[in-house]
């Protein structure tokens, strides 16, 4: 029996907004039967759902997979919402839409793994900042689901001016532990669910250094240093443990069902390797301290945001296996980006080390492909040589492995999602801009129809409402 | 931190004797007035200044020549507004001398008195070919901030090209915050600027909400010896801010922001106010800015308002040496259906000439026409290209130091695992 319910906690998983009938969660089931460890189930299922698109073939186009190859003048044939092939002399099917790419370039859709569109939306009003729960330094019980605002102008302008098509939302920095994310598809829809990617887990967003202590210390309460943070977090990472130990020996041995607690969901969750950790940290000391904190508690960083430093340490990420994901060239803006280079994604991609660009920022997010030249040049100035269809996978299948959703999209492989971008020219050239895009299949952007541009509500009856933004 | 001042002596020495005439051959000449690139060109300096550039331009005799073939040279960058040399790092508020706190005084503080030469963010933007900045102070309690400067970013200790360039002054959403509402901002403005004039008259100021240093320093803005950099976002905000001529004739009004300025583009030309305007600013960040678009400034260019930009309203994390980031995307916008951007020419003078222009020095610095001071900056390609980095830098005509903290760093880690010693002892 319980075997059975894992079972399908684990397609439901998989298979998001699938499954018609909910398994029975913690917070709702008849008597007598055994309940779903409760961070398997997901009360808020996604209700994306691709929009229509024609088959189409761009021909003698230069493409960039996504995952570090490149065919110049090649095909890439989309139905279905899904790629098909790609190639050298791909034949049009039957009534397909034939686009000529020469001079234009291929790629797969940008994916920003670290974005506030939504929780920390435009206008910056108090009304719409539900970025930070900034009343405890633990809140692993919010979800930043619960705030992105789906109406945020700034997704139409990832979409139009970055070619983004996946991003993931999280929540803020104040608190050691922020809360879940949400990943979504870049497609403007009535509710966040309806954004929402099928089948994407959880992230969970934690932070170290300055910003815990900062805000906490301010109201006076623990923590206030570094040492601080890191003992609230061991703390809560053990009343973790026990509560994971409670529901699987409830799961085992049968029962009363365990007290439920929402915080502890997302830990336990975390301790299942089902929801993956995100941790926003600078410093390169630091995230030593947090890998063996990880070992301490069982569990696993995915990736370090913001990673400054990581440069320092690409040798412990890498045998760590955690990804580092980092701007191009952002320092100095505070104490602990003050040794932030340019040179930061170069020498991880030297050392072997997963890492990827992030953009935290609703400009940067317009213009992560241009972040990824500046990252490209500054290695090869200093002697690492890295090729351009090499360092678009800081764009693609870096961040898609990240979300754990490299199964499904961040490349131009056959059966993947078909979010893809036509560049009106070379991607890491400053002079380029997205010439159109698609999303699963559906054009959703196209530089040259007004009406594939889309105007969130905010938008309408605004000055500039419609204009080329 | 010892390195870094043994390393800036050690290139003053190093530098070449302030009369030598110096001439940069066979590149593509990007002088900075507008003007398209000259390929094949010479720059010709000396003394400190710019003798020639372009085309057909002899090579004195006994010049030294520097090869710049299938290179760039360019003006150097000028950093439209920022707070250089004035902090160690945005959050790092112990080093931030922009805002003033509780002090009772605003007009007449005077950032230039602030200025520090060594602090990272001018080394790093120099080797990234930003030769000058403008500096402003920050709105604290008051519509005035006090007086900006002009700086240049030379490994030297004399940053400062020209204090007291402009006084600094909010009239959008920002100022209405520090002083209630914008009607509150404008009735401080007013007053202000008459407490200036009557003390200036030697007239009873009793009576004056400002200090007397404050209404001294405003005096030269209200006889248009000072240009008054105001923060306007919203186009009727910006319509008012341009209707102050009516009541101060003399006043030299310069826009800063100015997201909406395209839909009043016209208004601001015929006014003859210059702009120093958000780069890329594209989203309704505020609900002033609700009709910000990229195509802003390639608009107020058309409609013949003098443009430049700065990273006001948009991510500074990067430091100002993306200012050339930020003119590339006005050229390639230029492509889009729709949008309005700049011919490269006119791009590149958005981060030269043009701020100079604005604040009344483009004679003096921004350009490499005759007579300005020698920041030369040599591209290993196109200066606005983000595959390109400079390969020399002249500052008044004075080479300069191509490191910094960022270049040890790298040197440092380029192999981060540790050696026979702890990488302390690795420089």
């Amino acid at each position: 029996m319980s075997q059975k319910i894992v079972v399908l906690g684990a397609l439901l998983l998989l298979t998001g907004c699938a499954a018609n009938t909910p398994p029975r969660s913690a917070g709702a089931a008849p008597s007598g039967e055994r309940l779903v460890e409760p961070w398997k189930t997901d009360p808020f299922p996604s209700t994306y759902h691709a929009y229509p698109g024609v088959p189409t073939l761009i021909t003698n186009v230069t493409i960039y997979d996504g995952e570090g190859g490149r065919i110049d003048g090649g095909s890439v044939l989309v139905a279905d919402g899904k790629v098909q092939a790609v190639g050298r002399n791909l034949a049009a099917p039957a009534g397909a839409l034939v686009i000529d790419g020469a001079g234009k370039w291929v790629t797969p859709g940008i994916i920003d793994v670290h974005s506030h569109l939504g929780d920390y939306p435009s206008p910056a009003v108090k009304a719409l900042s539900d970025g930070n729960e900034m009343t405890s330094p633990t809140t692993p019980e919010v979800w930043a689901e619960h705030s992105v605002w789906p109406q945020d102008p700034g997704f139409s302008r990832a979409l139009a001016n970055g070619g983004v098509t996946t991003l993931q939302i999280l929540p803020g920095s104040a608190n050691l532990m922020g809360g879940r994310s949400v990943i979504v598809k870049n497609v403007y829809a009535r509710t966040t669910q309806g954004m929402k990617f099928p089948g994407a887990p959880y992230g969970f967003k934690m932070a170290c250094g300055e910003n815990p202590k900062r805000v906490y210390g301010a109201k006076g309460r623990e923590p206030s240093t570094r040492m601080g943070n890191i003992a609230v977090d061991r703390e809560t990472w053990q009343q973790a443990v026990e509560y994971k130990r409670r529901w699987d020996k409830y799961e085992k041995e049968g029962g009363d069902p365990p007290s439920r607690s929402l915080a502890m969901d997302t830990l336990a969750g975390v301790l299942d390797g089902k929801i993956l950790v995100h941790n926003h940290c600078y410093r390169a000391d630091e995230m030593a301290n947090v890998i063996d904190m990880s070992k301490e508690f069982g569990y696993h960083v995915t990736a370090f945001h913001h990673g400054v430093e990581a440069y320092k340490v690409a040798d412990l990420l890498k045998a760590n296996d955690i990804c580092a994901v980092v701007w191009a060239d952002w320092y100095g803006f505070k104490m602990e980006s003050y040794d932030g280079i340019p040179e930061n994604l170069a020498i991880l991609q030297k050392t072997g080390t997963c890492a990827m660009i992030h953009s935290d920022d609703e400009n940067g997010i317009q213009r992560l492909n241009q972040e990824v030249a500046k990252a490209q040049a500054a290695g090869r100035r200093a002697g690492i040589l890295i090729p351009d269809e090499v360092a678009w996978e800081w764009l693609s299948i870096n961040p898609a492995k990240a979300l754990g959703i490299a199964d499904k999209t961040g490349s131009l492989k056959p059966g993947k999602m078909a979010d893809m971008v036509l560049w009106n020219g070379n991607p890491l050239s400053v002079y380029t801009r997205p010439d159109k895009v698609w999303i699963d299949g559906a054009l959703l952007y196209d530089a040259h129809d007004p009406k594939r541009r889309p105007v969130s509500d905010f938008e309408l009856g605004q000055p500039g409402e419609g204009d080329v933004k | 931190m010892r390195a870094l001042l043994l390393c800036g002596v050690a290139a003053l020495l190093a530098t070449p004797a302030y009369a030598e005439t110096i001439a940069i051959t066979g590149g593509t000449v990007a002088i900075g007035d507008g003007s398209q690139p000259i390929p094949n060109g010479t720059v010709v300096i000396r003394d400190g200044r710019v003798v020639a550039a372009g085309a057909n331009v002899a090579v004195p005799v006994g010049a030294r020549v520097v090869d710049a073939q299938g290179k760039w040279v360019a003006a150097g960058l000028v950093a439209g507004f920022t707070s250089e040399g004035i902090v160690d790092g945005e959050g790092i508020d112990e080093t931030y001398d922009g805002a003033a706190g509780k002090s009772v005084f605003n007009a007449a503080i005077d950032v230039s008195t602030a200025i520090n030469p060594t602090n990272q963010s001018i080394a790093v933007d120099r080797t990234w070919g930003v030769t000058r900045a403008v500096v402003s102070p920050e709105a604290n309690n008051s519509v005035f901030a006090g007086q900006g400067a002009v700086i240049d970013t030379g490994a030297d200790d004399a940053p400062v090209t020209k204090a007291r360039a402009f006084q600094y002054a909010e009239l959008g959403e920002d100022g209405a915050s520090h002083i209630g509402s914008r009607p509150a901002s404008y009735v401080m403005l007013h007053d202000a600027l008459a407490a200036a004039r009557s003390a200036s008259r030697g007239g009873d100021s009793k009576d004056a909400l400002i200090t007397r240093a404050d209404a001294a320093a405003l005096l030269p803005v209200v006889e248009g010896r000072m240009p008054l950099v105001v923060h306007v976002e919203r186009a009727s905000d910006i319509l008012q801010v341009l209707s102050l001529k009516q009541t101060y004739p003399s006043l030299k009004l310069v826009l800063l922001g100015a997201s909406e300025g395209w839909i009043v583009a016209p208004r601001i030309a015929a006014a003859h106010v210059p702009v120093i305007a958000a780069a890329l600013g594209d989203l309704p960040a505020a609900f002033e800015r609700t009709a910000a678009t990229e195509s802003n400034v390639g608009r107020m260019e058309k409609a013949g308002v003098t443009v430049a930009i700065s990273t006001v309203d948009v991510s500074t994390e990067g430091g100002q040496r993306n200012l050339r980031q930020y003119a590339g995307n006005l050229v390639g916008i230029a492509r889009v259906p729709g949008m309005t951007g700049l011919d490269w020419g006119a791009a590149f003078a958005t981060v030269t000439s043009g701020p100079a222009t604005v604040l009344g020095l483009d004679g003096e610095i921004g350009s490499l026409r005759p007579g300005r001071r020698a920041d030369v900056v040599i591209w290993d390609g196109d200066p606005l290209e983000l595959s390109s980095a400079p390969l020399a830098v002249w500052i008044d005509g004075v080479a300069q130091p191509m490191t910094s903290r960022q270049t040890r760093l790298r040197d440092r880690y380029l192999n981060p695992q540790e050696g026979a010693l702890p990488k302390a002892y690795e420089r």
